[in-house]
């Protein structure tokens, strides 16, 4: 019964090692279609264990898990994100055969990584996971072997996690000491606030060590270096999947173990909220290349984000809509900017100019991407982002909403830039048009899920409150 | 649920997407356009003429109410009254006229008339939006449209206009979202229906603050000074076609809204503000007119013109709160003005549009005796010129005695400066006609050819609707009258 529970990971890990492996004994190697549909059949099989599961709210191995609709709605969510990142990544995959089997292998593993850290009810299981998942994101960072800034990433990654890492360590060892738990409910239970200093201490470090993967301020170093070098599918994975696991063990952790009637982790979340999302769109303005602007408005995404995890309980079924519309309008920027870069070798923003001539489709899918990131209606940014604020209102974060208002105004400045040059600029050069291939068909599936997801939202976030309410 | 409504709300935005996904169908795209406009003038038409006038005023008609967002309080809640039909009408006329008006479009012809189509979807859905929330999605569903119609399409200085343009009303936007959502948060309803939020309207001590707030992304759009600088730009820059939008009918938005959200859901506020609104209002028509005296852009006098014109709606509507017959003709006057100076400013447009196609100059001192050569361009200047400055058998004259009559009892000095500044419109309008069309013959203008026969047909359909409606202004007034009593008689309670 208890391995059940771990059936969607296991899919994944079975087709991450099939594709490895038979790489490696096949003579030739694995070719790129047998391989991405491997990856997509071990997909497809851990949805169909995660939804036959049905979010029964059971728990196994001693407690360390639980399939409820929370842990249901990520891991859906999460292998929908790892898919179109795969298929998005096809031509690149193409172009430079080495080491492909491994880079698509340790994806599906990071991924199998990120969905028990999104289900883990227990502080040891929470690390191993997220180790797991960082060390595979750090290889995958790393992968462009030749390319200097891609070692820099890999790197770089490496050390400030295993740093971050510590902090959590050291945040699990006082609760562990408060309370001889690890267990999240135990932990509650036995949770004694006489003074609130070590337990502050010990959110807080907790808060650093999630905040690392979700790239808050001031844990965010390492994002812009690392989206830059890595390869492009790898950043877009970096900042859909790894960034809503992130937000999902943190909610759970806050949600699960802290009481904020006591602990005012709220207005720490909220603090960091403020700082994130300024920081981000501030930083965001000053970027001439698109991979590091989208590094720091993704940075202020989380800073929206945490807006809904400082709204507490009611916060929750918001973040989970936002991190969904965010999962789809993220890839679809990144996608676009995969292909755009491919054709125009260059990720230079000013290198966009005239792109609209040039390329349409891609054009128009990135326009529609940056503007639901920026938040402007009927696309799911704006929804999300409304939904957060709403929350955050109802939790008195007044103070907070017109902070959020102010920067998405203001982040306005830097998408509409990108725009503004993809179809006001003259640009030279001309780019020959392509058939429609696996990447541009996941950039329409994104962009399509763009204007769905916010024109539909009602029934969405009616699902993200029912997946919020069965935390316990 | 009204299908001939939400025909005319949403057939533009279906043959937007038609036109974007045929992939060579530059040709075809104005026809589908033309098609698609002229199927939804003819349905507002319809809507028209079976709007019904004895009906109580304070529920819309052609009524569709659908859930949406309950979690919010938020339905696709459509329909139209007194106070939308004429502007929803002024809507389906001026978008055809302007795909007549933009035919020879050449650069990018597809995006160009997908674009205005997706304009004309919100236009239409903000003037006949009875839900809040959905008003602000169609508001904000003009912008990234109307940003690259002015900024691919416009003139020399087109991306500073453009740019200027979608910051100003985006700022302006966020305001207003702050204000919705605080009206909500602390409105007795708790929904975003405005048929029952105005019947139950809020009068807490936040009331002052979410007027304000909202008034701010109003007063962009309407302009009102001192939030106007973007106008002179983006209308001078846009193209022809897009002018006689931008005034036209995006003006109005900003007019529609102070009426539909300030005035009918917090008419305590309103009272409070009157004053200012009568003193912003003066300022509004005095500087726009002084200002429009010295330019020498054609262009950008018409649209100096606008600010001062615009005014009249904010001092009628500023006037209504006064209540009684006098407050019910003032706020008249305000919408019956909206209607005027659309169809009105949007002639002038066309009209110097068809000018700078031929002398390719908009410089006044550079023109001199076009009538030689152009005689019913001349023709159609001067009528629209006669009807800008208000002259009666116009539909100009209609609207603004209706301002003065209503205004006067309320806010006498006011009116006198208001009528006071017709003298300098006229001023400024002769002035214009005698330098551009009189005078003497010069020779580089020798061989400039008069209309073609679509844009006299064009002409002609403005001047009949101004015409007309100045001649037998009940077509209008019966529409709007009930409707604008009740508001009066709501403000005055």
């Amino acid at each position: 019964m208890d391995l059940r529970l771990l059936g969607p990971e296991v899919a994944l890990a079975v087709a991450a090692s099939v594709i490895i492996l038979a790489d490696a004994f096949i003579p030739g190697g694995l070719s790129r279609r047998a391989m991405l549909s491997v990856a997509a059949l071990g997909i497809a099989i851990s949805a169909w264990a995660a939804i036959s599961l049905g979010g029964s709210s059971a728990s196994g191995f001693n407690g360390t898990i639980r399939a409820d609709a929370f842990s249901l709605f990520f891991e859906l969510l999460l292998l929908a994100g790892t898919l179109l990142v795969l298929l998005a990544a096809a031509t690149l995959l193409e172009a430079s055969p080495r080491y492909r089997a491994e880079s698509v292998g340790l994806v599906l593993l990071a991924t199998a990584a990120l969905m028990l850290l999104a289900s883990a009810t227990e502080l040891i299981t929470i690390y191993l996971a997220l180790e797991t998942s960082s060390l595979s994101t750090a290889f995958l960072s790393a992968w462009n072997k030749k390319d200097l800034r891609s070692n820099e990433a890999g790197l770089k990654y490496f050390v400030l996690s295993a740093i971050a890492s510590a902090v959590l360590l050291y945040g699990i060892a006082l609760l562990y000491g408060l309370t001889g738990q690890t267990h999240l409910e135990g932990i509650r239970q036995l949770l004694e606030v006489p003074s609130k200093a070590p337990v502050l201490l010990a959110a807080a470090m907790l808060l650093a060590g999630f905040g690392f993967k979700i790239s808050a301020v001031p844990f965010q170093m390492w994002t812009p270096d690392v989206y830059e070098g890595a390869p492009t599918p790898i950043t877009a994975y970096l900042s859909v999947a790894s960034k809503a696991a992130g937000f999902a063990v943190l909610v759970r952790v806050l949600q699960t173990t802290l009481p904020d009637t006591q602990i005012d982790w709220p207005l720490l979340v909220a603090i960091v909220a403020a700082l994130t999302m300024t920081v981000g769109n501030l930083v965001a303005m000053a970027q001439s290349n698109i991979k590091r602007m989208l590094a720091y408005s993704s940075i202020a995404q989380a800073g929206y984000v945490l807006i809904g995890v400082a709204a507490s309980r009611q916060g929750t079924g918001p973040v989970l809509f936002y991190l969904l519309g965010y999962t789809a309008t993220n890839l679809g920027a990144f996608i676009a900017v995969i292909e755009i870069a491919r054709r125009i070798g260059s990720e230079q923003m000013a290198d966009f100019a005239g792109l609209y001539r040039r390329a349409p489709g891609l054009a128009f899918a990135l326009a529609i991407s940056l503007l639901s990131l920026a938040g402007l209606p009927p696309l799911v940014g704006f929804f999300g982002k409304l939904f957060l604020f709403w929350a955050a209102i109802q939790a008195n974060l007044g103070w907070l909403v017109l902070i959020g208002v102010l920067n998405s105004a203001a982040s306005l400045f830097y998408y509409a830039q990108v725009i503004h040059t993809m179809y006001l600029l003259p640009g030279e050069g001309e780019v020959s048009p392509e058939a429609p291939n696996l990447s541009t068909g996941s950039l329409v599936v994104a962009v399509g899920g763009i204007f769905a997801l916010g024109i539909f939202s009602a029934p969405l976030l009616g699902l993200a409150i029912t997946a919020a309410e069965s935390l316990p | 649920m009204n299908t001939a409504l939400n025909l005319a709300i949403w057939l533009p935005l279906a043959g937007a997407v038609l036109i974007a996904l045929l992939p060579s169908a530059e040709r075809l795209a104005r026809w589908i356009a033309l098609v698609a406009s002229g199927l939804v003038l003819g349905l507002a038409v319809g809507l028209a003429l079976s709007f019904d006038r004895q009906a109580p005023a304070a529920q819309p008609q052609f009524i569709t109410h659908l859930d949406w967002i309950r979690q919010l309080g938020a339905s696709y809640f459509v329909g139209l009254d007194g106070l939308s039909l004429p502007l929803f009408v002024l809507n389906a006329l001026l978008v055809f006229l302007a795909v007549l008006v933009s035919w020879k479009t050449q650069q990018r012809t597809r995006a160009y008339f997908a674009l205005l189509l997706v304009v004309e979807t919100a236009v239409a859905g903000v003037f006949s939006s009875w839900d809040l929330f959905l008003f602000f999605l169609f508001w904000e569903l003009e912008l990234a449209p109307m940003y690259l119609l002015i900024g691919i399409w416009g003139g020399e200085r087109r991306e500073y206009a453009a740019m200027k343009f979608i910051l100003y009303t985006v700022g302006g936007s966020a305001f207003m979202l702050v204000g919705i959502l605080l009206l909500y948060f602390n409105s007795p309803v708790k929904t975003f229906d405005m048929v029952a939020m105005g019947s139950q309207p809020y009068v807490g001590s936040l009331a002052g603050l979410i007027w304000l707030l909202v008034f701010v992304g109003f007063a962009v759009k309407v302009p009102i000074f001192p939030l106007h600088t973007w106008l002179p730009d983006a209308h001078t820059e846009a193209p022809t076609a897009i002018s006689v939008l931008l005034a036209g009918i995006l003006l109005k938005m900003g007019g529609y809204a102070l009426l539909r959200v300030n005035f009918g859901l917090l008419p305590g506020a309103t009272r409070q503000f009157a004053t200012l609104l009568a003193v912003l209002a003066v300022v509004n028509i005095v500087y726009g007119a002084l200002v429009a005296m010295r330019q020498s852009d054609l262009k950008r006098l018409i649209a100096n013109s606008s600010i001062s014109h615009m005014g009249y709606v904010i001092l009628g509507a500023s006037a209504a709160v006064a209540g009684g017959a006098a407050g019910a003709m003032a706020m008249q006057g305000a919408i019956f003005q909206m209607f005027s100076h659309g169809i009105i400013t949007g002639l002038l447009f066309v009209m110097v549009g068809l000018v700078y196609d031929r002398a390719h100059t908009r410089q006044i001192s550079a023109l001199g005796g076009l009538a030689a050569r152009m005689p019913f361009v001349a023709v159609g200047f001067v009528m629209a010129a006669l009807a800008s400055l208000g002259l009666p058998g116009m539909a100009g004259f209609a609207a603004e005695f209706l301002v003065f009559a209503g205004t006067f009892p309320v806010y006498g000095v006011a009116t006198i400066l208001a009528i006071g500044t017709i003298v300098l419109t006229a001023g400024y309008m002769l002035w214009l006609v005698e330098r551009v069309f009189f005078g003497p013959q010069r020779p580089e203008w020798a061989r400039l050819p008069d209309a073609s026969r679509l844009e006299a047909l064009t002409v002609a359909a403005f001047l009949i609707v101004i015409i007309g409606v100045g001649v037998y202004p009940r077509i209008l007034g019966d529409i709007l009258a009930p409707t604008a009593a009740t508001l009066a008689a709501r403000l005055a309670s």
